[in-house]
């Protein structure tokens, strides 16, 4: 019972103690580690695999329609015949191309989207390295996914891929501005950068005191990963999958992966920072519950993002980063000014978080006032410029 | 072990660096230079300061060798085989470049550099946050006063002209 009480922890010090008994100390600790990092890069396969079946039947369903149900029960191998076909596919490479800077591209991409999970906290005392700096990190690695693209769109020696990618660095970099400052908000109330301690240090999980930097978090971070609304970027009717319409293949694949390994991730940070991470009622006595909780509420992130994906119309380019500048910036900014001056107040935490609460909701409140006003002002204009034009073509017909 | 990181790094900078400068082609010079961060940042790691070697992948790779990558893109004769490598001066800079080596490689073997005994205090970014407001407060204003006037210069330039 006890064993089973911590199961994972326990699973991986026998595993080290069995290993020690035959093999050096350095050994024991570099094969634990390989196999870790196997494991996290498997994560991000495993995630595109089921991801992907997840998302066509919830968008199926919004739709209104089944989603894909032939292969296999309720369609759940669909995914695998999609990465086989994938796999088996000819690789072209363009006339022009660079071909180095080519082939690396989708492979610095799906780096990238890896390297996210070492800092996750699946668990008390389980992730992969928990950094002290785990929070930058994640901002640091989101940052190499826009030298990718450039790389991609670049090297495809196609005019649209260039476009396509500099459309796409351009949303990033817009975009990066908002999600770090909410992390930094999250990390200001707890006053440590490193996620398990993060996770630690949430009493109420920290929707329930900031919803307002929550949903910036969320959207910023959809936006990063170049999810719907904010897929201008590659879908087909815009531009025609933009940056990566050179690639074929695994290549492609590679980049396919990347992204839904990045939704995962995504998903799991919001978990991290805003809703509790692994804990949950009785994960403090039975630390084995810790990482079924992570992914149960990571699931439903990810089920929210699909339901945003399926709802939503597309944004163009310039709402997109209009909608970033000028909306999730000085919402973000407001936002963190409130918490760093309610954190240093001498009052007990509760009352603390109440003030916090209190602030995120009232920006929340000022944000959409103001986007109510500038909607109808907006509205009002498109009238206006209407009627001035069919009062210029009236007399004309007279 | 050490050692052994430490020689990976070291290829890993130079042989950016030396991309950098020998390259034909002014992108994959550019992709060079993001190469040759990368391993900066991994020597910073290796003296234990993780918050810089971060900061370095976010400002340097993200920022900066973005925008680098951005210039190279917009000129227009990046890649020029039959353009000459060296002009005809190389060889009094080699000279020169060697002078500079043995100079710097002198005063890095000769000088005895005062070794910090105690370990890393495990609260850096705290200590790091404090001295921002506290002793250095001047000059950290001053940076964010610079940031500020480069960034409205940026949006004066990029303006669209009425």
């Amino acid at each position: 019972m006890h064993f089973i009480s911590d199961l994972w922890l326990n699973i991986a010090k026998a595993w080290t103690a069995w290993l020690g008994s035959f093999l050096p100390g350095w050994a024991v600790s570099l094969i634990d580690d390989v196999i870790w990092g196997g494991m996290l890069a498997m994560l991000s396969v495993i995630a595109t695999l089921s991801l992907t079946w997840m998302e066509r039947k919830v968008i199926g369903r919004i739709q209104n329609r089944l989603g894909p149900n032939r292969v296999g029960p309720w369609g759940i191998f669909q995914a695998i015949a999609d990465a086989v076909k994938m796999m088996v596919k000819e690789d072209i490479i363009p006339d022009g191309a660079d071909k180095p800077v080519f082939n690396l591209a989708p492979v610095l991409i799906a780096a990238a989207a890896v390297l996210l999970w070492a800092v996750l906290p699946f668990g008390r005392g389980i992730s992969g390295q928990d950094l002290n700096i785990g929070a930058l990190y994640l901002v640091a690695v989101g940052s190499l996914s826009t030298l990718a693209v450039l790389m991609a769109g670049w090297s495809s020696n196609n005019k649209f891929a260039l476009i396509g990618a500099f459309r796409v660095v351009a949303q990033l970099l817009s975009y990066e501005v908002p999600m770090v400052l909410s992390i930094a908000t999250v990390v200001l109330v707890t006053g440590s950068m490193r996620l398990g301690d993060i996770v630690l240090r949430q009493p109420v999980p920290f929707i329930l005191v900031l919803p307002l930097t929550a949903i910036i978090y969320v959207l910023a971070a959809a936006a990063e990963t170049g999810r719907a609304p904010f897929d201008l970027l590659e879908a087909d009717s815009e531009i025609v999958a933009g940056y990566f319409i050179e690639y074929s293949g695994l290549k492609f694949g590679w980049f396919y992966i990347a992204e839904y390994s990045n939704l995962l991730a995504v998903s799991c940070i919001t978990t991290t920072l805003f809703l509790g991470g692994w804990r949950g009622p009785g994960a403090g006595v039975l630390p084995v519950l810790g990482p079924i909780y992570f992914f149960i509420k990571a699931i439903i992130v990810v089920f929210i993002l699909m339901w945003i994906r399926g709802t939503w119309p597309r944004f163009r380019i310039d709402q997109m980063l209009g909608f970033a500048w000028k909306v999730l910036v000085p919402a973000s900014l407001a936002s963190i000014a409130w918490v760093a001056i309610v954190v240093k107040l001498p009052v007990p935490q509760a009352v603390q978080y109440l003030l916090m609460l209190a602030g995120s909701l009232a920006t929340g409140f000022v944000c959409l006032t103001l986007l109510g006003r500038a909607a109808r002002r907006f509205v009002e204009g498109q009238e206006a410029a209407a009627h001035a034009l069919a009062a210029q073509q009236m007399p004309a017909e007279a | 072990m050490q050692a052994v990181v430490f020689a990976l790094l070291a290829v890993a900078t130079l042989g950016g660096a030396l991309m950098v400068v020998l390259s034909y082609n002014l992108l994959r010079s550019a992709l060079g230079l993001v190469l040759a961060l990368f391993g900066i940042a991994g020597l910073f790691l290796l003296l234990e300061a993780e918050f810089v070697a971060i900061v370095q992948v976010l400002v340097y790779v993200g920022a900066i060798a973005t925008l680098v990558i951005f210039a190279v893109m917009l000129c227009r004769n990046y890649f020029d085989p039959t353009q000459a490598r060296f002009n005809d001066q190389w060889r009094l800079v080699a000279g020169f470049a060697a002078l500079f080596f043995v100079a710097l490689a002198a005063v890095l073997l000769q000088v005895a550099w005062p070794v910090a005994i105690e370990p890393v205090p495990s609260d850096v970014i705290t200590q790091l946050g404090v001295a921002f407001v506290g002793p250095y407060a001047v000059p950290f204003e001053i940076a964010s006063a610079l940031l500020v006037v480069a960034m409205i210069g940026a949006i004066i330039v990029a303006r669209e002209r009425e």
